[in-house]
């Protein structure tokens, strides 16, 4: 690639990644209101049910409960258990990272740089694998 | 204690937690798993659980502020996003197996390495010297705005900084922390980034390492609703507060108050893990 060539590209890719940086800021900001305003949701039906009982965790309890996988978060909050929408809450604020390697992925396809799309799709793999499987 | 009450203390202190961190600029997750182990006695993986959501929370939200500046190098932060991420696959992989006075100990030196970082000073520097082989093959060298226009800016030590974010992913998650101080290090001394560049990079990246751990978190039980709703929504109204009114604030009294705070846990996560009372 010739200096002139390798200087346009990069002048085109910053314009483009600081418009498209905005836009996934602003979803970013979007998907934290949102995840507060679920939690809050199933907040207020938590402690109105549970907010008499008494809060221990000093001892760590290992154990299977639905509110220990998204799809099990999912299935609570449908059943409007307060617990599990708190949890969805906090799911989605958990995703919003994700989601924002996600939308930097379509960036880079939209600009056809196929080193960052191999580089984010590894990164959104990652995040993905941890969130969905849960095993590291 | 009630759930009720157990909440609004939380939330009270969490609160203070995201105020004192965004106007320090040190961030608010350092502070928030030793207050819940040390002042309400939860369980360490219970804290780290809450403290990522709550770092998650404060990146995020800072994201569109920060954007709008236009410094973020979103190439860097997604190449280095490759090591941290990794890093916190690993550290929640160990955080399983090394017990939690050692973890108590570790974290006692990343707070105190924490306070001696915000009593250094950065100047503003711009290196347009020669970049790093890697930096040209992945075309991390941009540009960001100052007073007097565009500013270009080379990139620097893109081995050593990646090596640096793979342990800034391990602490990530084995603390359940943002480790921005450390990702800073590698961008601002090691990559020789802007400083403004490498705080808003920074910031980038620690919604999406912390990402990584929580969710490995959540199926390990971690993360449980009544603790970790109160941390998320103190500090992040906390933090909400602190971007507000920091044009007013005086950050030198609460750079040192916060510092002081800072060592006193410290202190107090070395004892608890050298007795092994944690």
């Amino acid at each position: 690639m010739s200096g002139t060539e390798s200087e346009q590209a990069t002048t085109e890719s910053r314009w483009s990644d600081h418009r498209v940086e905005q836009i996934i800021g602003r979803l970013l900001q979007a998907g934290v209101l949102l995840a507060a305003a679920v939690v809050i949701a199933g907040a207020l039906p938590l402690l109105a049910q549970h907010g008499a009982d008494v809060a221990d965790f000093r001892v760590f309890h290992a154990g299977s409960t639905m509110l220990q996988s998204v799809s099990g978060v999912v299935r609570g909050a449908l059943a409007r258990d307060s617990r599990a929408i708190v949890q969805l809450g906090l799911v989605l604020l958990i995703a919003t990272p994700v989601a924002r390697v996600a939308l930097t992925l379509v960036a880079f396809v939209l600009q056809r740089d196929r080193l960052y799309i191999a580089i984010t799709a590894l990164v959104l793999a990652l995040l993905l694998y941890g969130l969905l499987w849960g095993r590291a | 204690m009630t759930v009720l009450a157990l909440a609004c203390w939380v939330a009270l202190g969490s609160f203070g937690a995201g105020l004192l961190g965004a106007l320090t600029g040190l961030g608010g997750g350092i502070v928030v798993v030793p207050m819940l182990t040390l002042l309400f006695h939860v369980d360490l993986r219970y804290a780290i659980g809450a403290s990522l959501v709550s770092v998650i929370a404060t990146s995020s939200g800072a994201a569109a502020a920060y954007v709008r500046e236009g410094y973020t190098n979103v190439r860097v932060g997604i190449f280095l996003e490759v090591a941290t991420t990794v890093g916190a696959l690993i550290g929640a992989a160990l955080a399983g197996v090394i017990p939690t006075s050692a973890l108590s100990i570790l974290f006692g030196v990343v707070l105190l390495y924490t306070a001696y970082r915000s009593f250094q000073g950065h100047a503003e520097q711009v290196t347009t010297g020669p970049s790093h082989p890697w930096a040209v093959r992945l075309r991390l060298d941009s540009d960001y705005p100052t007073a007097a226009g565009m500013q270009p800016y080379s990139v620097q030590g893109v081995p050593g900084g990646f090596g640096l974010m793979f342990m800034a992913g391990i602490l990530s998650a084995l603390l359940g922390i943002g480790s921005g101080v450390i990702k800073v290090l590698a961008m601002d001394r090691t990559m020789k980034l802007p400083f403004k560049v490498s705080t808003t990079t920074s910031n980038f990246m620690i919604g999406v390492t912390a990402a990584a751990s929580a969710g490995v978190y959540l199926h390990r039980g971690y993360i449980v609703p009544e603790l970790a709703f109160p941390v998320m929504l103190g500090v992040l109204a906390g933090a909400l507060l602190g971007a507000r009114i920091l044009a007013f604030a005086s950050t030198r009294w609460l750079r040192i108050v916060f510092s002081a705070v800072v060592v006193v846990l410290a202190g107090e996560m070395l004892y608890k893990g050298i007795t092994g009372a944690l």
